[in-house]
């Protein structure tokens, strides 16, 4: 005969046996938290990497106001290197700028005829050919624009060369459009049926239920899937490298060749001795590009996040 | 059945693969774009004589093979350029100690496109065109209409900075403190300097002599109000031709072994006839067949 308080207690240690299936029990916990925490593990790791390469140089040998003010990019000459990225930025930012001017319309476009017109088998059809493109590698995208978009632009605008700011814009256009389609589209479906219903019942037509209602409201998300798109721009590299001619330049019209800084580094980092100062002028312009996709990424982030709690 | 003979392959492929690991020294051999034809016709050739040693061939630019060096991961470093001092310092930090070996020359070409009608030019002019300080920035300037170049802008093809080709280019044409100028398109290889070359009139590129094909002018380079020289074999070889540079193969100090056996051979007949054939001009009088 067992005393209660003795059954209670035996309980307890038939639930707190440390058998197999505890031991299961807690390595699934363990590595469910970790695969929860791996992406902030891996941005912080990458981050402390880059600034660990970048950041002694940064400190000791690099002029801040030659590595933002100069043109002039000669990191391997032997006696006087040049460190400038004034012209990798020039050319970065004519080359995303121009591309942002040809996706917006295009992904805003499409986003508003698939979550306000299209229905049934068109919507769907048009969502799986979107994600499709997003699904490009961009060394096909660089590849188009070196053989296809080269020629032609020579072609169509009797240039000298296509590798250019415009060949550059309009791959780096195409192969963002997609994502900010999504991006848009989902924005575009946030907003509650209600408004266009109270909208409609008020008389509007359809053109006016989606610029006076829906746009107004879904203004952020747009907002949001736009500079997720400069992101993109910003930190793309292989196609940027491919079509832009590669050339260190301050762009003066759309047919100049350029260089972006992603370019720069993905063209000499192999090729430079670890540790050397080129070597570490490279991490340094790493350091900028990660904190100007960070910072943007972010803004995005908290955009969109803002109109979905309001 | 199936899994038993999957099985049965990846043993033989391993043993296979055991088997060939033990019985070659395997060489790696990395870096300069102007001489990886030519130590990939080397590797294929001395493999055909002495199958127990591989050599494993790759590109990239002599900054590249150096590179390589320096971090310890090859045993020949290919280079279109004399190591730095720099380089030569780091390296001696992480404990190699680099050894040049001159294995052929090169003259470096003035690439034009076909309907360019330029026949000659001068460093000078050259310096013009590719200086910091250059006035040329059109074909017009140097006295010259080439035909099919809109506007007549000189498109000037030049290597990424990692280049031999590109430093010594530099030294050449613009002198020791020389910069280029802003603009130049910068090419990933020798070959795509070519490429580009052909395909564009207003366009002017350098890259080796080896890279030539019927499709593209090389230009006559005269120096100091000389006669002009063109590029070839002979005139490098007899260092006549002004923009004629060595090529070198670096080791981590003095070759023993397999390594040393495989220079050798390279600087014996057999393997300055094939520099010879790719183009190159050898270290010495050979005669080939």
């Amino acid at each position: 005969m067992l005393a209660p308080s003795n059954l209670s207690s035996g309980c307890d240690q038939a639930f707190d046996q440390r058998n197999l299936d505890w031991y299961i029990d807690k390595a699934v916990q363990v590595v469910v938290f970790m695969g929860g925490i791996s992406a902030i593990i891996f941005i912080v790791g990458i981050f402390l990497f880059i600034t660990k390469e970048g950041m002694g140089f940064l400190i000791d040998t690099l002029d801040l106001q030659e590595f933002f003010g100069s043109p002039y990019w000669e990191p391997s000459d032997e006696d006087a290197p040049e460190y400038g990225i004034l012209a990798l930025m020039a050319g970065t930012a004519s080359v995303t700028g121009l591309a942002m001017l040809i996706a917006i319309p295009f992904s805003l476009g499409t986003a508003i005829y698939i979550a306000e017109f299209a229905t049934g088998k068109t919507r769907e059809w048009l969502k799986i050919l979107v994600e499709l493109l997003a699904a490009i590698p961009s060394v096909v995208w660089g590849f188009i624009g070196l053989t296809i978009m080269n020629p032609l632009i020579i072609e169509l605008f009797d240039v000298p060369v296509g590798l250019t700011v415009l060949n550059a814009g309009i791959i780096l256009g195409l192969m963002a459009a997609p994502i900010m389609t999504s991006i848009a589209e989902d924005a575009l479906k946030a907003v509650p049926d209600r408004y266009r219903e109270a909208a409609e019942a008020m008389g509007a037509t359809r053109w006016q239920v989606v610029f006076k209602t829906v746009l107004p409201a879904a203004k952020n998300g747009l907002l949001g899937a736009i500079l997720l798109g400069v992101g993109r721009g910003f930190g793309e590299t292989m196609a940027v490298l491919m079509a832009t001619g590669h050339a260190v330049n301050i762009p003066g019209s759309v047919f100049d060749s350029v260089r972006a800084l992603t370019a720069t580094i993905a063209a000499e980092l192999g090729e430079t001795a670890v540790g050397s100062d080129h070597y570490q002028v490279l991490f340094t312009i790493g350091i900028f590009l990660f904190l100007i996709t960070f910072l943007i990424n972010l803004t995005a982030d908290l955009i969109v996040r803002g109109i979905r709690k309001s | 059945m199936k899994s038993k003979l999957l099985i049965a392959a990846i043993i033989a492929t391993s043993t296979l693969i055991t088997l060939n690991a033990e019985a070659r020294t395997l060489i790696q051999n990395k870096g300069s774009d102007t001489l990886v034809n030519v130590a990939q016709a080397w590797a294929e050739k001395y493999r055909d004589a002495n199958p127990e040693v591989a050599v494993a061939v790759s590109g990239g630019g002599s900054g590249t093979g150096i590179a390589a060096m320096i971090n310890g991961t090859v045993d020949i470093a290919n280079a279109s350029r004399k190591m730095k001092k720099k380089e030569l310092k780091s390296a001696k930090k992480q404990g190699q100690n680099p050894v040049e070996h001159v294995v052929g020359y090169d003259a470096l070409a003035v690439y034009l496109h076909s309907d360019n009608p330029a026949k000659s030019l001068t460093i000078a002019q050259l310096a013009d065109i590719y200086g910091r300080k250059g006035k040329a920035k059109k074909w017009t300037d140097l006295g010259l209409n080439v035909p099919g170049c809109k506007g007549q802008k000189i498109i000037v093809v030049s290597r990424q900075n990692n280049s031999g080709t590109y430093v010594y280019f530099k030294k050449a044409v613009l002198g020791k403190k020389g910069k280029y100028r802003m603009g130049t398109l910068d090419m990933h290889g020798s070959k795509d300097v070519v490429d580009l070359v052909e395909n564009t009139p207003c366009a002017i590129g350098y890259s080796g002599l080896a890279y030539a094909t019927d499709h593209v002018k090389l230009a006559c380079i005269s120096s100091n109000g000389a006669a002009c020289v063109s590029p070839s074999v002979a005139t490098a070889s007899d260092g006549s031709y002004p923009v004629a540079r060595p090529l070198f193969m670096y080791t981590n100090g003095e070759p023993k072994g397999a390594i040393k056996g495989y220079l050798d051979w390279i600087n014996s007949d057999i393997g300055q006839c094939i520099i010879l054939n790719k183009g190159y001009a050898p270290i010495k009088k050979v005669s080939c067949k």
